[in-house]
């Protein structure tokens, strides 16, 4: 292919990478080293239904001519990365150097924000991603062992979970597990505790979010699989069967290696869906006991009445690379096999 | 065929001719375009605005539950996307702040003959919006389980409604009889905000940005709280004001602090619990021991006029609204809300309102940076609320949380 060729035929593609990825993703990274200018405050009498009242109000002319300064902002560098809504490094400086023993420094870690989120985000993300995929795989295996008249049926059947917007999803359990609820009354009446409610405890909180994950994820799984197990080579599993092997063995020893890249791709995938978890969380009013890095951006920029863009931008930066360090070794992995093959 | 047409042109002459008869407003012309919250009130409002549109006035309305984060934006642009935003007393900051509305003095002076003074919303002296409705949270309360309880006075204060409830508990009536709208969030920050006003406290440092909840005032509003939860359903830190009217409709609730404008829904004899309903008794806020203010802030609703739009628009958007805001509409609908109209009287299920404000309870505060720290009391304190952290600890991070956000936002350095 000439080189002008090639160019006209990637440029398409070069230029909506850029406007669609680079382009956002480097102005929120310019965005997150910013923060508001100073207001000028000053104090006046506000009246009212209720009355007159001193209080303070923004001087807005004097806070327009700093802002036509400086369009962007106040220049804050790294700071809003540091500060105590994120990475805190004075707080857990402080935590460091006088606690009480680890688990004196995980509460107090786990009393900031930022850490808070995270930890919800690594334990949903390391949990959910590989019972999605034992269950997807599980039920792949068993529908494709069904009779072919049922198999539509089934097939649609069990994507409904993944049909389902997550937030209905969420919103429909939650008033399930309520204590009046279908689930949440059932519960009580099997552990025989009248006092039982999955929405008090931060433990059962987190169970009922990564159980409603693995529900929820676990139909992308199971289709990836699914094709995958068309793919399987009829004759390879004949001879084994000839050889005498058992399901299991069959399983262990065909089926899985055979599946075995597709497992790779679906744990990528998994892993940056889960890694972004955020519906649940709306949907269950779950903030008291779980957040999660996406559900901090949310309420960053969903405050009662400012939004907090550079603290939003830091977070989704730090996500960013969250998401590239958890990607990593799938990818490196990726990236060997691409290499040995081609040599 | 011909039928048809002689019936549309015979519709379409109606609607002409309903168009010159509905525009007594004294508009010319103009584009009135309305963002407000999304609740009944406002819809009646919004109605007798749209009476105004023909002959040259168009009046359009975007009735959402998410414009708070509309109105910044929208009304930055110039012409702004809407000329009216509905708007409260915490909503009305961001507004001010970025300078987006225009005063309205010289338009109230004109067309604002029926608006009580009461309605002006000054800042500086300056009216810079207009308040027709009113709205606070109050007590409802069984009757019925009360006197089962053999209470006999129904309670007026905090420590009161927990020997109540002991009371009722105690007899075997209800394990649970007290709930709050403790869902973590704006609705935890919200009972925060109830409570710390009927101290008598401040949230901020007369004339600046920092907090001041930090004290004794901010610790005896979280004993409160966490008392309170005792006698609540387990996962009260899930329950919203909808989620509470459901439990006190379905009678696992006997005391509760609920919303006034809410009150159609508790008590009415067609609704589905007709017996809760009959023996509800509405009373103002309880209060404190030692203190004699409601615990439940003050909220007015009301409307702003947008900066960047033309002043032809502007006037016409006034107009609309004070034609929408005459007595008349208030008396047609009496029930909707507690309206500020003059000579508006107000019916018997506005009572809990109008005692909580007559009673002495402070106003929701309009200072600029409150939005922070409501932000920031909904999202720290559910680790005390749970058990999980002493009170002075979770005041402690109230506060660094709100420094960060203020400094965030300019409002600390």
């Amino acid at each position: 292919m000439r080189h002008r060729d090639f160019a006209a035929f990637i440029a398409p593609s070069l230029i909506a990478m850029f406007l669609f990825i680079v382009l956002p993703v480097g102005s929120i990274m310019v965005q997150s080293l910013f923060v508001e200018h100073d207001q000028v405050l000053v104090t006046t009498k506000n009246c009212g239904p209720f009355g007159c009242k001193e209080e303070t109000r923004v001087d807005t002319q004097a806070t327009e001519k700093l802002r036509r300064e400086e369009p962007l902002g106040k220049f804050n560098g790294l700071g809003t990365y540091f500060n105590r809504a994120h990475l805190a490094i004075a707080q857990v400086g402080q935590i460091f150097s006088g606690n009480h023993g680890f688990g004196d420094i995980v509460s107090r870690l786990y009393d900031l924000p930022f850490y808070k989120a995270l930890s919800f985000t690594l334990v949903y993300t390391f949990l959910v991603t590989p019972l999605c995929m034992v269950s997807g795989f599980l039920v792949a295996l068993g529908v494709n062992a069904i009779p072919r008249m049922i198999k539509g049926p089934v097939i649609f059947l069990s994507l409904l979970p993944y049909i389902i917007t997550p937030l209905l999803g969420s919103l429909i359990l939650f008033w399930m597990i309520n204590t009046d609820g279908v689930i949440g009354a059932t519960l009580q009446l099997i552990f025989n505790d009248p006092e039982l409610s999955l929405k008090a405890s931060p433990v059962l909180t987190w169970v009922t979010l990564i159980v409603y994950g693995v529900w929820h994820m676990t139909p992308f799984a199971f289709v990836v699989f699914y094709a995958g197990l068309q793919t399987l080579p009829r004759d390879t599993i004949e001879s084994a069967m000839i050889d005498g092997a058992s399901r299991w063995e069959r399983i262990r020893n065909v089926v899985i290696p055979h599946l075995l890249p597709l497992a790779t791709f679906v744990a990528l995938i998994l892993m940056m869906d889960n890694f972004r978890v955020f519906e649940p969380i709306v949907g269950f009013s779950a903030a008291a006991n779980a957040t999660s890095l996406s559900f901090a951006i949310y309420n960053d920029l969903n405050g009662q009445t400012d939004q907090l863009f550079g603290s939003a931008s830091a977070t989704s930066v730090l996500t960013m690379i969250g998401v590239i360090i958890l990607l990593l070794p799938v990818l490196v992995r990726t990236w060997r096999d691409f290499k040995g093959r081609a040599r | 065929m011909r039928h048809m047409r002689a019936a549309a042109l015979a519709a379409f002459g109606f609607i002409a001719t309903a168009g010159t008869a509905y525009a007594g407003c004294g508009i010319d012309q103009g584009s009135v375009r309305i963002l407000s919250n999304d609740f009944d009130a406002l819809g009646i409002i919004i109605d007798a605005a749209k009476e105004c549109a023909g002959d040259g006035v168009t009046v359009s309305a975007n009735m959402t539950t998410e414009h708070k984060s509309l109105q910044v934006p929208a009304l930055s642009v110039n012409p702004a996307r809407y000329t009216v935003a509905t708007i409260a007393n915490n909503s009305i900051a961001p507004l001010l702040t970025k300078d987006l509305i225009r005063p309205l003095d010289e338009y109230v002076k004109k067309w604002g003959g029926e608006l009580d003074d009461r309605q002006l919303i000054r800042v500086d002296g300056k009216v810079v919006a207009i308040a027709f409705m009113i709205n606070s949270q109050h007590l409802f309360m069984r009757k019925d389980v009360l006197e089962e309880a053999s209470i006999k006075e129904p309670p007026k204060t905090y420590a009161e409604i927990l020997a109540a409830a002991k009371k009722i508990r105690d007899k075997g009536i209800m394990k649970y009889p007290l709930a709050a709208t403790d869902q973590a969030g704006w609705y935890l920050a919200t009972e925060f905000v109830n409570i710390y006003l009927a101290t008598g406290g401040d949230f901020f440092k007369p004339g600046s940005a920092e907090p001041a909840i930090d004290n004794k005032d901010g610790l005896e509003t979280l004993k409160t709280m966490k008392a309170l939860t005792q006698y609540m359903a387990p996962n009260y830190m899930s329950v919203s004001a909808d989620e509470m009217k459901n439990m006190y409709l379905s009678g696992n609730v006997a005391i509760m602090n609920q919303w006034g404008s809410m009150v159609e829904a508790h008590t009415d004899p067609k609704g589905p619990a007709p017996k809760i309903a009959a023996n509800t008794i509405l009373d103002p806020a309880p209060t404190l021991k030692g203190h004699d203010i409601p615990a439940s802030a003050l909220w007015w609703d009301g409307f702003a006029i947008a900066k960047n739009i033309s002043d032809k628009d502007a006037e016409a958007s006034f107009q609309a609204m004070m034609h929408a805001l005459r007595p008349q509409v208030a008396e047609d609908h009496p029930k909707a809300s507690v309206w500020l109209a003059k000579g508006f009287n107000a019916p018997k299920s506005a009572q809990g309102i109008l005692k909580t404000a007559s009673g002495g309870a402070r106003p929701y505060p309009m200072s600029p940076y409150m939005g922070l720290m409501h932000t920031a009391l909904g999202n720290e304190l559910s680790d005390f609320m749970q058990g999980n952290e002493s009170a002075e600890k979770a005041l402690k991070d109230v506060s660094a949380a709100y420094r960060t956000a203020a400094r965030e936002t300019g409002f600390l350095q």
